[in-house]
């Protein structure tokens, strides 16, 4: 079956089952393997997307479920002003490994940023404790965190 | 993992005679013109750290090459890879350092497997990244090839202008003649550098010229990890690939009965089933297709030999094992007169578990088998074990067969086996075209190669001063040196099972320490973050807590008064006492404990503090962290390693274990194997002892040493002692 699935502005028409998650069409079908596979039950985070600006994991989301929601991922998140902060916080404060679970760290970081500016810790745990990385880069997530949410103080 | 013997190794090592042209006495660097212009310098990583070269018997080998490009670029080809330990930034700092560049200058390849060229000769000439070794094998080697090549650099531009190389400097990649203000970029003289003999010897930095070395650098493979441009293994996408999932027995050693494919066959998407003597694949369009179908696969097993396997099974070999003695692995004066003698005994029993990689990237291999040859796509810590492995399951010569090696999503040692290599070659052999063969993370944890389970059993006689006086120690598991390296097994001795029970920092008269392996049935093992100090050091450490408790004295003062010949060791227990604020009041359940290692080549002591509630939970809110790893390169690498490695060992110790019933492992998923997330995470504080010692390894350390640390601080906390991992909450319940 053919669906229509907007992904960072561009209208792609993908023909799969709809019970296909939405993972496997952005990484095998379109291309974008920024999104990555980790467990594929919503345990780790590591294929958060936007749907409409909220995180989301793709890994459990049906391609059928999706309708018109505007897809963002990695790969265009330095676009939005939350993600471009996140982005360079996650520089200034070198907090890769490696790297394999920091998009979905960055995509988990960048939807709470633009929902609440100036997250506390315990804001932070619950927006960041679904995203697991086995490297163990958390303190770094945090401080990161908190750098992009000053960063933007001057700004808006 | 240390392994610096490879007496019977015939992989050529460092040294040499002259038989070359441009081949230094030193005999480990060789200059020629690059291919198409520039400068290319040879490098041969040293046999080891001081070891003499056998003078005149091994042919010049080199094992990393830097290449200066008519365009100034400077190419760094390593056999090391990029797994997060930040190896690409820390080698290309050595190199910039002495060769007067910036760190942007240098771009890094990953080499080509060729164990000849590749080799780790701290992991006996293996192709192979790990053991917290690459710093350790290029320290002096890689400086030594960036000095020569600046050296050359200013000859060829001061013969062109006909000046004194003396009157002439090297910076930011040109050289400079100052009081003429002439200067001339490295990429326009390289040509003319390959032409200049190359120096017998040249001067290295002393450390308080360091521009690079010692001072925070950033990653170099950063930028392309927080925008999604990153290519790991599982991201290779050559033209045309189909990708596969796949379903092996789940009982170890099973085989495969029957499948009905016929509703799998049907799902869209899906083009092939491949069946395999104990697996079955689903070859489709996208892995959404590949999983479904897989899903609808009838599959009956053969479980064979192993149906009734359960981890009690393989605890009872291992207690059995140490009824009898073990292969001596060290002894120190005489243990039973001591013992005899002493005041005090105290006698314990330890065990650990299986434990998983669960690397973030599941295992992942891309594979296309034609008939003449085969490419395969992968993340791997061993490249040429990864050719070898393909070349033997399609019976092809290993130079028809062509490796692409990725970025690695975690390591851990778990891509230092090939397992996954053989399997998707497997499938692939079935397949028309280009597979990926992809796990799922259900298959990553239950397939995984584990780290091995342990029993120890230990006892310590101490005098009337509380002074121990004899130490002795028996542990039985499985050895991964004796299947991955047998070269390295040697009647019994294992250098990396017994990493962190021998020569250990505290200075005991009389020891003994005996090693018995035991392979458990079917169960295949591998290394693991820290490897044989994941064992070793928890034991240790939490035994000689005991001994502390056992004569009522202060952990910290009762290990100080046996390191008067440990005086590193004894500068980072000192340091972290008074970072870590020792012996100040806690609150009612909560603990400090401490821990002391000397593994990797590096000095580590520990502090973690917890807090226990009242139904038996942990909390390790803080850990300190006192570190001398000798020459720091890079900063911002050490603390971040450290941080990382604490997390590692705080996963294990909570939640770490790898159980098996009838056969199967219970454990699938991040529900049923916890990683330890971001809330429950401690504050870490890292302090780096200032030192001009060669640099010891960082990747591994943090991670042995701070699991003790917990059941010291837990024992500080509710006096409960745990000699069993993962932690036992309900051990630890408060009567109500």
């Amino acid at each position: 079956m053919t669906f229509a699935i907007k992904v960072n502005g561009a209208v792609h028409q993908v023909d799969v089952d709809g019970d296909t998650p939405l993972l496997w069409v952005l990484r095998d079908v379109l291309g974008m393997t920024g999104t990555k596979f980790g467990c594929g039950m919503a345990l780790c985070g590591a294929c958060t997307v936007h749907l409409d600006g909220v995180a989301a994991r793709s890994c459990i989301t049906s391609i059928d479920s999706i309708a018109d929601s505007k897809i963002t991922t990695i790969e265009a998140i330095g676009t939005t002003s939350a993600g471009a902060r996140v982005q360079q916080a996650w520089l200034d404060r070198e907090v890769v490994q490696c790297g394999y679970c920091q998009s979905g760290q960055i995509m988990s970081a960048s939807a709470l940023l633009s929902s609440n500016p100036t997250p506390t810790d315990s804001d932070i745990d619950d927006a960041m404790s679904g995203n697991i990385c086995r490297c163990g880069t958390y303190l770094r997530i945090r401080e990161a965190i908190k750098h992009a949410a000053q960063s933007s103080s001057g700004e808006d | 993992m240390m392994i610096q013997d490879r007496k019977t190794s015939p992989v050529p090592c460092a040294g040499g005679s002259p038989s070359a042209n441009g081949l230094s006495r030193r005999g480990f660097l060789q200059t020629v013109a690059a291919t198409g212009g520039g400068l290319l310098l040879s490098v041969s990583l040293p046999l080891r750290r001081g070891a003499a070269a056998p003078a005149g018997t091994v042919e010049f080998a080199p094992s990393a090459f830097v290449r200066i490009g008519n365009d100034g670029q400077i190419v760094l080809t390593m056999p090391y890879v990029e797994m997060g330990q930040g190896t690409y930034t820390s080698i290309s700092m050595l190199i910039a350092e002495e060769l007067e560049v910036n760190l942007a200058q240098v771009r890094l390849e990953p080499a080509p497997p060729n164990k000849k060229l590749f080799g780790n000769p701290f992991l006996a000439g293996e192709q192979a990244t790990g053991g917290s070794t690459a710093m350790r094998a290029t320290w002096t080697s890689m400086r030594e090839a960036g000095a020569t090549a600046r050296t050359m650099l200013v000859s060829a531009a001061a013969k062109r202008w006909n000046v004194d190389p003396a009157s002439c400097l090297a910076r930011n990649g040109e050289v400079v003649h100052a009081s003429s203000g002439r200067s001339v970029g490295y990429g326009e003289i390289a040509a003319d550098a390959a032409l200049i003999p190359m120096p017998d010897s040249v001067a290295l930095k002393q450390p308080k010229d360091f521009r690079l070395i010692g001072l925070q650098a950033k990653r170099l493979d950063a930028p392309a990890k927080v925008n999604g441009t990153a290519v790991f293994g599982i991201d290779a996408r050559p033209p045309g690939v189909k990708v596969a999932t796949l379903a092996q027995s789940p009982v170890f050693g099973g085989r495969l009965k029957s499948v009905n494919a016929t509703a799998a066959s049907a799902v869209n998407g899906v083009r092939q089933i491949v069946q395999l003597d104990d697996a079955v694949a689903v070859v489709a369009d996208h892995m959404g297709a590949a999983r479904k179908g897989l899903a609808a696969l009838a599959i009956e097993w053969n479980d064979g030999p192993n149906a009734k396997l359960s981890t009690q099974d393989i605890v009872d070999d291992l207690a059995r094992a140490m009824l009898g003695s073990g292969e001596v692995a060290q002894n120190i004066g005489d243990c039973d007169t001591a013992m005899a003698g002493a005041v005090t005994r105290v006698d314990a029993t330890y065990q650990l578990p299986f434990l998983a990689h669960a690397t973030m990237e599941p295992m992942n291999c891309t594979v296309h088998v034609r008939e003449d040859s085969c490419e395969v796509w992968i993340g791997s810590q061993v490249a040429e074990r990864t050719q070898a492995a393909a070349a033997r399951v399609t019976g092809l010569p290993l130079d028809k067969v062509v490796v692409h090696n990725h970025l690695l999503g975690g390591g851990f040692g778990r891509r230092l086996e090939v397992d996954g290599v053989t399997r998707a070659v497997q499938i692939a052999r079935h397949v028309q075209g280009l597979v990926k063969v992809v796990w799922t993370r259900e298959e990553d944890i239950q397939h995984d190669m584990y780290r091995p389970s342990w029993c120890d059993r230990l006892s310590a006689g101490l005098d009337g001063k509380g002074t121990p006086i004899a130490w002795t120690h028996h542990f039985a598991g499985s050895s991964v040196i004796a299947r991955f390296l047998p070269v390295a097994f040697n009647k019994g001795f294992d250098p990396d099972s017994t990493n962190g029970a021998i020569d250990l920092v505290y200075d005991f008269a009389n020891l003994r320490v005996e090693y018995s392996r035991v392979e458990p049935p079917g169960i295949p093992t591998a290394f693991w973050r820290s490897v044989g100090p994941s064992h070793t050091v928890f034991v240790v450490e939490s035994f000689v807590d005991e001994l502390a408790a056992a004569v009522q004295q202060d952990p910290v003062v009762f290990r100080r008064v046996l390191l008067d010949k440990a005086p590193r060791a004894k500068a980072v227990l000192d340091l972290v006492a008074r970072k870590s604020g020792w012996g100040r009041q806690l609150p009612p359940r909560a603990g400090r404990g401490v821990s002391l290692q000397f593994v990797f080549g590096t000095y580590m002591a520990q502090v973690a503090e917890v807090d226990v509630a009242s139904d038996g939970t942990v909390r390790v809110r803080r850990v300190v962290c006192a570190v001398d790893c000798g020459t720091v390169i890079n900063p911002d690498t050490v603390e971040a390693q450290i941080q990382g490695a604490i997390m590692f060992g705080v996963t294990a110790a909570l939640y770490g274990e790898i159980s098996i019933k009838d056969g199967r492992v219970q454990q699938a998923n991040f529900d049923s194997y916890r990683i330890l997330r971001m809330n429950e995470a401690p504050a870490v504080e890292v302090h780096i002892v200032s030192s001009q010692e060669p640099p010891g390894g960082i990747g591994e350390p943090g991670t042995s040493a701070i699991v003790p640390a917990i059941g010291n601080a837990i024992f500080a906390a509710t006096g409960k002692r745990l000699r069993k991992m993962p932690i036992d909450t309900n051990a630890l319940r408060q009567p109500t």
